[in-house]
This record gives structure tokens, C-alpha cells and sequence, in this order.
């Protein structure tokens, strides 16, 4: 079988607070093919965030590893991170902050070039600036803008450009539409979408936005307060949602469209703190099939259908009995 | 149905120190008591200045009505002084921020909040009452009323904006104006807030306009819609006649065409090309012509008039067939 491009094998992200350890990554196991679309969703505080970070070894995991094209990425020491790190990159949620204000449009864009060496010579450093340009849509007049002088759009193509200048395998896109309107959200989606397909890029894709999600990616993982819930080919989660969060969350969903008008489905309650939780599933306080056995510590994911991964005890009891078919 | 605001040809601009800025450029509105209507659009397109003009709350020496007629229960609100206006703001007109992280006051209980509205406009009421007042707003929201004596920051953001909602509504008022009240909200905490807003109109026959860049939520709370483009309102009508009439503005259809489809499995989307129009040198003729793909000769010269399909206008010179079922 082909080797993904990225896994993670338990991978525990703890942060120190004053009121005790902060669960933010709490052992994910998740693997992306070579030119594929993980989409990882959840609420504010679920660390997927964190998990994007930790892919790229921008913070160091607590425990667990990092294979990133079969090598273990946190056995490296600074040199060879800083080399591999060219085939890393990550594109940003909020395109105001995470341009440099005093930089053009082609500083910005060359700065990875100039860094990591890539180019040397000034022409061709700035014959590829002009070329990332082209690829992702910007026009060769703001060559020399600065990132306020342009809109949200036009600044996510930037980082785009930017996060494209190294000619990466591998991109962790942060909420990159969350920030633009619905009519500029779809073009960078399309723009992102072409790209993967020109370039086999392999992304993975942060977002709270399920139809965004549903729409880019070719797996899913929920996450709810560090850990994951369930994990599913894209088609197979929105046909069949196992675990109650997933659940909660499809229904939660405004969709536009009139049929669906007053149908909305509420859970009760709100996300319960990533500090110290108890053992057991973090989702049980909401969740509206409880029983006294989803608070044991050793709850494990069960494989409802191929590559189809749940974390619930409505399934590690009954997936046992039925042969590990979802109910 | 009885109109409980008319909105006639409304002009706004922001001056400033290089540009003057228009905002709203003829804007037409009308609504009946007890329903919802969605202001819908893009960022820059003028939804927050057409709230901010019926409440009078224009930023000062920068933001001006340069004309038109703001009707509210057959007034001209627009001719009132500001201490009259200051007594309507609040008790029949009020207003939800979108971020209720910063709307309220951090040095303040969300009890007492709560009681400075009602106390402003029921000067007569005693200090009990106010505070019997204040635990019913909280439980009608869904919060425990003894967490009055807690301060925002101990509450979690669903919780703040049913804190707002509360005081918006502590005294009744026939308007409510909730700009982007969920779009900060995480997806189960919006499920939450919109159920609750739906059970709020249900019970109190609040008439409500819904500031929103999310189709969802429209179709969720909605009786009519308005959708706004570069301070024009483009197309308008019953939800119905939005979602699941024939005939369209090109830009409702372009809106519609980018919103990833949960219940369809589509390659790619079709977004708009283009961006919004510079609003310092708005081009005459129709404000949506450079990135329409309909566009003739007459969309660039000529600015559209109103097509009326009954409760649906479309200000558009080729408005297009788009499939209904969406």
C-alpha cells in the first residue's frame, strides 16, 4: 500500500495553564494520501489549530510523532527541519494579519525564496514573484502595493503566492476563506482546488465551516476539545454521520434552501473546558445518548465501514456484536 | 398588514478627509408589523449603514442622510430631535451587535446591564420591579437568573450575545435590529441562538430586521428579503420569491452560485468574477454591470428601474431565469 504523505501516531499536544494541563491535541492518529484533502472541523478550541501547527512541527507535540514522507520530522535537528520545512507551508486565517504591513506585495512573496536560497539572482527571483503572481490570479500592476492598499481577496492570494513560492508537497490551510465574503470564499476555493490539481498538492483543511469542508476535502476528522470523533471518507460522513457530535453539528447547519426551513436540531449545553477534563468521552456532558459507560477511560475508535472510524461507545458495544457495522 | 417602517429613497454618505464615500444610494424598505426581513449582501454593501440610519447612530461629522424619508409608525424619524430620538432608541427601536464580545461592558454585571435599560425608559418603575424585570429578560433568554451578578467576561459567547439579545428586548420594543447577531458563534451555539430568536418572534410578535451575509440563516428566520449591492437594494421579495421564485438579479444568482451546496455534490463552484465597486466613484448605469456576465450596452448607460413581479422586485435591465429549487 502507498505510503501517506503526512500520519501522526498519538499525537498529545498539553499546554501548561495556571489552573492545570490544557488538552489541546489529545492522541490523534490521522494519515493524508499523497494529493489529498483532509478536512479537520470542529468549534473554536477543538485544537485544530493546534493539530496544523503541530503537522509542521511549528510547536513541538507533547508526545507522539510526526511521519512526514515516512521520516519521523521530530527526529530532525534544525538544519534539516529548516530543509524540509520548504515542502511545509501553511496558508493563514485572517489575510490582514498575517502579511507584513511595511512589505510590497513582492517582498512579501519573495521572502521564502530569499530565505531558504532558492534563487540568488535578483531577475529571477523576480520573474518567479511575477509567475507565482500569474498562478494565483493576481494582476501584475500591485507588484509594489502594499497589503492594506488591497481587499481581503487579493490579500489571500498573496499568501497563496507566498505559500506556493518553494514549490511545497504539503500546505495547512488555517480557515483560509473564513475571513472573506461568500462570493470571494468561492473563488479562492476554486483557485485552491485548481492548483491541487496541477501541482498534487496535498492539503489539510481547517475550517468550522461543514459545507466548505464537505465541499474540498476527500476525509474528514471531527474534532471535539482535542480529540478526534470520527474520522470518514467525505461522502460517507455526510451519508452517514455515526458519532452524536457529528450528528449535532449536520443538524446544526443553516442551510439555505426552504425545505429545510425550522428544521434546525439544538443540543443542549456548551463546549466543556480543555483543562484537566475527565476521562472518558469529552462530548458526554451534551451528548443525548450518556450512560455510565462513556466516561471509562479506555474508550478506542471502531471501524463502522472501511476507513470509516468512530469514537463513541454507541458503537464500540454494538459495532462488536454486529461485525463492526454502523447502526 | 399594518407597515411599521417605511424607508423611502434613502441617501447616505461618509465624508472624509480624501473621499466622500456613498454609502446608500436610494434605498427602498418597507415592513409589516410581527415579520422578518433579511438584509442580505456583501461586506461594503450597506446593510450596518441602513441600520445604523434608522436608529439615528451614524457616526458624527462623518456619516450624513443626505436624503430621503426614514418612516417608523408613520413618522418621520428623520425630523425628530435627538432627545426625542434618544427615547425611542431602546424602547421601541433597538439594536444587537454583531461581536458581543465587545457590546458589553466588562465593568458591569450583566444584571445591572440589563436594568439600566429598563430604568431609562420606565423612570416610575421601583427598584424591585427592575429586578424582577431583569431575572424574567434572563430566563427568557435561557440563562439562570441568578447569574445576573456575574460579569461577561464569565460567560461564554453564545451566553453574552443571549445577554445582549436581553437587553434589547428588556423593554419591549416594536424593532429590533440584530446586525450579524450569530456570524461570531460557533455552529451549535448559532443552532441555539437562532431557536431561540425564532421561539423570541414567535411569543413577543417583534417585528425584526436580520442583517446577515448567510443565505442559511435567511432561510432559517426570514419572511421577506432584501438584497443590498454597493448601497442599492437589488432584489427583493418574499423568502419565497428569493429561494424559490424563477426570475433573478444576476448578483442573487452569483450569491447563491458560491455557497457550497450541502445537500448536491458539485466539482466547482461558480463564483462571482470581480469585486465590488469602488464606493467613492460609483459607475453610472447599473452597479453590478462590470461583473455581470448578462451585461449589454444599456447596463453601463443606464441605470435599472424596479421589475415587479408581484411582491418581487428586481432592479435589473435582463433579469435571468434561475432554476427555483435551490
Amino acid at each position: 500500500m502507498e505510503e501517506p504523505l503526512v500520519r501522526t501516531q498519538n499525537l498529545k499536544k498539553y499546554f501548561p495553564t495556571a489552573r492545570g494541563l490544557l488538552h489541546a491535541v489529545d492522541d490523534i492518529n490521522i494519515s493524508i494520501m499523497r494529493g489529498e484533502t483532509l478536512g479537520v472541523v470542529g468549534e473554536s478550541g477543538c485544537g485544530k489549530s493546534t493539530l496544523g501547527r503541530l503537522l509542521l512541527r511549528l510547536i513541538e507535540p507533547t508526545s507522539g510523532e510526526v511521519f512526514f514522507d515516512g521520516e519521523n520530522i521530530l527526529d530532525y535537528g534544525k538544519k534539516s527541519m529548516t530543509e524540509m520545512r520548504k515542502r511545509m507551508q501553511i496558508i493563514f486565517q485572517d489575510p490582514y494579519a498575517s502579511l507584513n504591513p511595511r512589505m510590497t506585495v513582492s517582498e512579501i512573496i519573495a521572502e521564502p525564496i530569499k530565505v531558504s536560497g532558492m534563487l540568488k539572482n535578483k531577475d529571477d527571483i523576480i520573474e518567479r514573484v511575477f509567475e507565482l503572481m500569474g498562478v494565483v490570479g493576481l494582476a501584475e500592476r500591485f507588484v509594489n502595493t502594499y497589503p492594506h492598499e488591497l481587499d481581503g481577496g487579493r490579500r489571500q492570494r498573496i499568501g497563496i503566492a507566498r505559500a506556493l513560492a518553494l514549490n511545497p508537497d504539503f500546505i495547512v490551510c488555517d480557515e483560509p476563506v473564513s475571513a472573506l465574503d461568500v462570493s470571494i470564499q468561492a473563488q479562492i476555493l476554486n483557485l485552491m482546488m485548481d492548483l491541487q490539481d496541477e501541482r498534487n498538492l496535498t492539503y489539510m483543511f481547517i475550517t468550522h465551516n461543514l459545507s466548505v469542508v464537505k465541499h474540498i476535502s476527500d476525509n474528514i476528522a471531527v474534532m471535539y476539545l482535542g480529540k478526534c470523533v470520527e474520522y470518514a471518507p467525505t461522502e460517507e460522513l455526510f451519508s452517514n454521520p455515526c458519532h452524536p457530535y457529528t450528528k449535532a453539528l449536520l443538524e446544526a447547519i443553516p442551510i439555505p434552501n426552504l425545505k429545510y426551513r425550522r428544521q434546525l436540531k439544538v443540543i443542549k449545553g456548551e463546549v466543556t473546558s480543555p483543562v484537566n477534563p475527565k476521562p472518558g468521552c469529552r462530548f458526554e456532558p451534551r451528548c443525548p445518548h450518556a450512560k455510565p459507560a462513556c466516561q471509562s477511560p479506555d474508550l478506542a475508535a471502531v471501524e463502522v465501514s472501511p476507513n470509516h472510524f468512530v469514537t463513541c461507545t454507541l458503537y464500540s458495544e454494538r459495532g462488536l456484536e454486529r461485525g463492526g457495522v454502523a447502526v | 398588514m399594518e407597515t411599521l417602517l417605511d424607508i423611502r429613497n434613502l441617501h447616505v454618505m461618509y465624508k472624509t478627509d480624501d473621499h466622500d464615500i456613498y454609502a446608500l444610494n436610494g434605498v427602498n424598505l418597507t415592513l409589516e408589523k410581527g415579520t422578518t426581513l433579511g438584509l442580505v449582501g456583501e461586506t461594503g454593501a450597506g446593510k450596518t449603514t441602513t441600520a445604523l440610519s434608522i436608529m439615528r447612530l451614524l457616526p458624527d461629522k462623518v456619516g450624513f442622510i443626505t436624503s430621503g424619508e426614514i418612516y417608523f409608525e408613520g413618522k418621520n424619524i428623520l425630523d425628530l430631535s435627538e432627545a426625542q430620538m434618544r427615547e425611542m432608541r431602546g424602547s421601541d427601536i433597538s439594536m444587537i451587535f454583531q461581536d458581543p464580545m465587545t457590546s458589553l461592558n466588562p465593568m458591569h454585571t450583566v444584571g445591572t446591564q440589563i436594568g439600566e435599560v429598563i430604568k431609562l425608559h420606565n423612570r416610575d418603575l421601583s427598584k424591585s420591579e427592575i429586578e424582577a424585570r431583569v431575572d424574567e429578560m434572563l430566563e427568557m433568554v435561557g440563562i439562570p437568573a441568578e447569574r445576573k451578578i456575574e460579569y461577561p467576561h464569565q460567560f461564554s459567547g453564545g451566553m453574552k450575545q443571549r445577554v445582549v439579545i436581553a437587553i434589547a428586548l428588556a423593554c419591549n420594543p416594536k424593532l429590533l435590529l440584530a446586525d450579524e447577531p450569530t456570524t461570531a458563534l460557533d455552529v451549535t451555539i448559532q443552532a441555539q441562538v437562532l431557536t431561540m430568536m425564532n421561539e423570541l418572534k414567535d411569543n413577543l410578535n417583534t417585528s425584526m430586521i436580520l442583517i446577515t451575509h448567510d443565505l442559511g440563516v435567511v432561510a432559517q428566520i426570514c419572511d421577506s428579503v432584501a438584497i443590498m449591492y454597493a448601497g442599492e437594494i437589488v432584489e427583493k421579495g418574499t423568502v419565497q420569491d428569493i429561494f424559490e421564485g424563477e426570475v433573478h438579479h444576476p448578483y442573487t444568482i452569483g450569491l447563491f452560485g458560491s455557497v457550497p451546496d450541502l445537500t448536491k455534490k458539485t466539482d466547482r463552484l461558480n463564483p462571482i468574477d470581480g469585486l465590488m465597486p469602488d464606493p467613492t466613484e460609483l459607475p453610472p448605469g447599473c452597479r453590478f454591470a462590470e461583473r455581470c456576465p448578462y451585461r449589454k450596452d444599456i447596463c453601463t448607460q443606464t441605470s435599472p428601474a424596479l421589475v415587479e413581479l408581484g411582491t418581487h422586485q428586481i432592479k435589473c435591465h435582463f433579469p435571468q431565469n434561475a432554476k427555483g429549487d435551490r
